[in-house]
């Protein structure tokens, strides 16, 4: 099984870990994952605005290199796979931001490669049995809080990773793993985000009602996809914040 | 800028119909960053559909909207809110002088720790 990667800018830096740990584990499962030889930054957001043609190029870029080879295309970080995702489904279905897309590039997108997150990778394809059959370490009933955010999900008719409102993707994983999923109300909300050159609360009071929901219900770590996720509930929270990826490398025992 | 944007021309940019909203507030009830808007997403939506766009084009929620999709997912008529959010805030960032942040300042204001994908959306959001 191979797919293109594409790391995105914040798994080169501050979220190694969440790189390393996923490649060491695509290992373990027979995952061939191929970098992208060239890629650019995501933009971190989507853009919705009808006439925003350009900070959509990176992404349009990678989708065709990935056409080009013949392969899905594999995200890890819930950013880049949200605007890759929702850049996809955009040259699929708004011919005209097609026509411009292929103006600017000089190359036509087909329509012909999936954006897979990891955890979709995991689950449709691998199986979470298969993973069962691969732990070593199992985390041993670890309260473990799931922390989706909102990239992964939203907006659920172009995402469809999983049902936005009642997700079990990462639930599913943690099961598997030997872990004990604990739900809590805010597992879907935002962490506050970019802001915080905007505002100097919104960030705090977000992350701090994540966390202490996650408290509250009896969680003693989060998980999640996110590298903003993890930092902003980190900064302000007192629970310890890890990427899926590390806990699966840790079970796997690499 | 007051009252130089047209209600059709945030239609054309959104993608989508503020006539649409039947004012049920689910929008502004799930949205995480309410505290911090002068016009939550609801009333955000109906001034739009009134042509008071105005205050909206000078307001400071329009760059506090996490962009979630909360609003999105849960509005139960396709209203799309952030989509309108959105809109608002390219034309009025299109239409000041200078940008809302100085890339500079988006430096200044972070921490050693933060993740790259911080600034690249902050870049995005508060500049033209």
């Amino acid at each position: 099984m191979e797919f293109c990667y594409f790391p995105g800018c914040t798994l080169k830096n501050k979220a190694k870990d969440l790189d390393r740990c996923a490649r060491l584990c695509a290992e373990i499962l027979g995952v061939k994952l191929t970098e992208l030889p060239e890629w650019q930054c995501c933009g971190g957001v989507y853009v919705s605005t009808s006439d925003d043609v350009a900070v959509k190029l990176a992404s349009v870029r990678a989708l065709i290199a990935a056409e080009e080879r013949g392969l899905p295309l594999l995200t890890v970080c819930s950013a880049c796979h949200n605007v890759l995702k929702r850049t996809e489904h955009d040259l699929r279905t708004n011919a005209e931001f097609a026509a411009k897309v292929k103006a600017y590039t000089g190359s036509e997108y087909k329509g012909t490669v999936k954006v897979v997150h990891y955890l979709e990778m995991l689950r449709d394809l691998i199986g979470y049995e298969k993973i069962r059959s691969a732990v070593k370490y199992p985390l041993d009933g670890m309260k473990i809080g799931c922390y989706y955010g909102c990239m992964l999900l939203r907006p659920g008719r172009v995402m469809r990773t999983d049902n936005p409102e009642d997700p079990v993707i990462m639930e599913e994983l943690i099961k598997a793993l030997g872990g004990e999923p604990v739900a809590f109300p805010e597992r879907s909300e935002c962490c506050g985000a970019y802001t915080y050159a905007e505002s100097e609360t919104l960030t705090e009071k977000r992350s701090e009602r994540v966390v202490q929901s996650a408290k509250n219900c009896g969680a003693e770590a989060l998980v999640t996809a996110c590298p903003l996720c993890k930092y902003n509930a980190g900064k302000y929270g007192d629970l310890p914040v890890l990427y899926f990826t590390e806990l699966t490398a840790k079970a796997f025992g690499v | 800028m007051k009252n130089i944007v047209s209600r059709e021309e945030i239609i054309e940019m959104s993608g989508t119909d503020p006539a649409k909203c039947m004012k049920c507030g689910k929008c502004s009830a799930s949205c995480p960053a309410y505290d911090e808007m002068e016009y939550p997403p609801h009333r955000f939506v109906y001034m739009i559909d009134q042509g008071n766009i105005g205050p909206l084009l000078e307001c400071v929620g329009i760059y506090r909207c996490l962009s979630c999709y909360a609003c999105v997912d849960r509005c139960p008529r396709g209203v799309e809110p952030a989509k309108l959010i959105e809109a608002v805030r390219v034309i009025a960032e299109r239409k000041k002088e200078g940008n809302r942040i100085k890339a500079g300042e988006l430096f200044e204001k972070a921490d050693a720790d933060m993740p790259s994908q911080a600034f690249s959306a902050a870049f995005r959001k508060y500049t033209k």
